[in-house]
């Protein structure tokens, strides 16, 4: 299996230059294979979300390397870097962001949209399957507003995955959620890296989730305080 | 365009109340120009059109007669007095000398469409007890029609000019109780006398002008006038109106004669015409600086409560030119809906005005109307001031890290 990714040294600071400045992540190495299933863990002020959006390319990072897919985003124009966040990349956010003026399947055809300029009817019809998948086929032609919570972040999963990205970042994706839901919505992660080999990266500060990741990276103080596989589940 | 459109629509679709405000806003504006710049093109045309119709764009005459101060006195050996204050000379009717030679040059001057030779001064109508003092018009009808349409303004009779025949202006034939195919004489400050059958009876727009004028033959007119084969004037029409003095000035330069343009016998109107010209304009500038700043609040409103969906799109691979477009889109399409609204707008208040406001003839006070030129150009300006009224807004969307735009 080939690495996603690849994390070299990588630093990040706020407020560089100003008399506040703190680096909040001291040097990260990570590297994550395709396929793999991975739980990021650590006390809130760790520096968790914030590697994330790095790994996301959200923001810059401010020393280090990171090589997605194979090639360096060092030094890349915004517009590479939003090319490739688009091309690679899913993202599942604590609070579910659909965008409000469109309904779950425009939501899900968005990337298409952006990226491509139209929505083709293969696209149209992967939206359906997706959402269909996640459990919400009777609810394409609704507003995220007319939408529950979890059905939202279902809705969120299948955007995350509509274009094929390669790799679906999870910022607490089922943190906002009740017990049940939040349930559905993990086997819905675990179902997704089973069946199209998507690689995942689930931020999260719940112990019992991070238990049925297949590795847990934890994270203190802006550094990898351990890094282990889980031992097989049931 | 199809994303940036797509999501610029939602936008303004979901900001229902928002969007309708600058919509209105907008028609409101685009209302407010159009129908001022409607009105005052129309009356501009209008006050042209009365002034220019019954007058020459450019009249070529002889020059004044100057007395020379050449008096000199010496009172005493090297005291020489000059005489300088010198009485002006009475101006006698004079005819342009060679006319018939310099006519050619004047038709072949860039800008002039039509020249026309007349002989023209005061004369004495009489009929019976009663005698009017009129102006005495000499013209060839044929070439005069293309300057005045002298044709056209005929309400009774038909326009015919031979020698012995007149047209007379509607008030004079009232004063005389004549009609067409009546008889009356002039007489001329020299003491010639002719006798006119009356063709036609023409209207030419004014009171005054109707109690005065008196249009005979050029030849009837040099006799009388007793400038025997000669034109006191030739009146010059323009294709272009504005350039009238330009056109005049040039002449001026070739022909040793006095050229007047109608914009320096009417400089007050002129002035009057290029104030409200100023006005309209000054109304139009402030008016889409208002527009444009209606605009733009409400879009930087927008763009602070759109934070989020800005950064979610970025998250899915949107650039930042492609929010840019999308906030840009907004603008435009504002402009556009609210242009057309105005325009609609504009045209029932129009139609509002030349029904309702009328003189006191009943009639409506003076023609109005669209062009589609104004209501188009208008339109495009408003869409415009959209797009400028996005710009600040859609850069603020644009610079925003997808990041920190998804935390708040």
């Amino acid at each position: 299996m080939a690495a996603i990714i690849e994390l070299q040294g990588i630093r990040k600071s706020y407020g560089l230059g100003t008399p506040v400045e703190t680096e909040v992540l001291h040097g990260i190495d990570l590297t994550l294979q395709q396929g793999e299933f991975a739980a990021l863990i650590g006390p809130s002020g760790s520096g968790k979300s914030t590697l994330l959006n790095i790994i996301g390319l959200l923001e810059p990072m401010t020393a280090g390397d990171y090589r997605l897919g194979g090639t360096s985003v060092k030094g890349l124009a915004d517009d590479d870097i939003t090319a490739r966040r688009g091309d690679m990349l899913g993202f599942v956010f604590q609070f579910h962001h659909l965008v409000p003026a469109f309904t779950a399947l425009e939501n899900v055809v968005m990337p298409h949209l952006i990226r491509d300029g139209k929505v083709s009817d293969a696209a149209l019809r992967d939206g359906r399957e997706l959402l269909a998948s996640v459990g919400l086929a009777d609810a394409l032609h609704k507003k995220p507003g007319q939408l529950s919570g979890g059905m939202q972040q279902r809705v969120a999963i299948a955007r995350a995955l509509s274009r094929g990205s390669a790799l679906v970042l999870a910022d607490e994706p089922t943190g906002n959620l009740d017990t049940k839901s939040a349930d559905d919505v993990f086997v819905l992660l675990r179902q997704f890296n089973r069946e199209r080999g998507t690689t995942f990266l689930i931020v999260t500060h719940d112990p019992r989730l991070a238990a049925r990741c297949d590795r847990i990276i934890e994270l203190v103080d802006g550094q990898i305080a351990s890094d282990r596989p889980v031992a097989a589940q049931g | 365009m199809r994303f940036e459109l797509t999501v610029a629509l939602r936008f303004l679709r979901e900001g229902r109340f928002q969007s309708l405000l600058i919509i209105f806003g907008v028609a409101a504006g685009v209302a407010v120009v159009t129908y001022i710049s409607a009105l005052v093109e129309g009356l501009q045309g209008n006050t042209i059109q009365k002034t220019l119709g019954n007058q020459a764009h450019v009249v070529v005459k002889p020059r004044e007669e100057v007395a020379r101060p050449s008096l000199t006195v010496t009172d005493a050996p090297g005291n020489v007095h000059i005489a300088r204050d010198v009485q002006p000379r009475a101006q006698r009717l004079r005819s342009i000398d060679n006319w018939s030679g310099i006519l050619p040059l004047l038709e072949r001057t860039p800008n002039v469409v039509a020249a026309s030779p007349m002989a023209t001064g005061a004369a004495l109508a009489l009929r019976g007890e009663a005698s009017k003092s009129i102006a005495l018009v000499g013209v060839e009808l044929e070439r005069y029609d293309r300057i005045v349409d002298l044709s056209a303004k005929v309400v009774k009779g038909e326009a015919r000019l031979a020698p012995g025949e007149a047209l007379i202006g509607t008030e004079l034939a009232r004063d005389f109780g004549v009609g067409v195919g009546d008889r009356f004489s002039v007489q001329t400050a020299v003491g010639a006398t002719e006798v006119f059958k009356i063709t036609a009876l023409v209207d030419l727009g004014n009171r005054e002008l109707n109690r005065r004028q008196v249009y005979v033959s050029l030849r009837s007119a040099q006799s009388l006038l007793n400038v025997p084969g000669g034109a006191t004037n030739i009146d010059l029409k323009v294709a272009e109106l504005f350039d009238a003095e330009k056109t005049a000035a040039l002449l001026r330069r070739q022909v040793d004669l006095e050229v007047e343009s109608w914009m320096q016998t009417n400089a007050q109107l002129l002035s009057a015409l290029n104030a409200q010209t100023i006005s309209t304009l000054l109304i139009r500038v402030f008016t889409s600086i208002v527009v444009v700043l209606g605009i733009a609040s409400v879009l930087v409103v927008s763009v602070v409560q759109k934070r989020k969906e800005i950064g979610i799109l970025r998250a899915m691979g949107a650039t930042r030119r492609q929010m840019t477009q999308v906030f840009l889109a907004q603008g435009a399409i504002v402009g556009l809906i609210g242009s057309i609204a105005g325009t609609l707008l504009a045209n029932l208040l129009l139609w509002l005005f030349s029904t309702f406001v009328k003189g006191s003839d009943g009639q409506p006070l003076f023609v109005i109307s669209l062009s589609f030129n104004l209501a188009a150009g208008v339109a495009l300006g408003a869409t415009l001031c959209g797009i400028l009224a996005a710009v600040l807004p859609a850069l603020r969307a644009a610079r925003l890290d997808p990041a920190q735009a998804i935390r708040i």
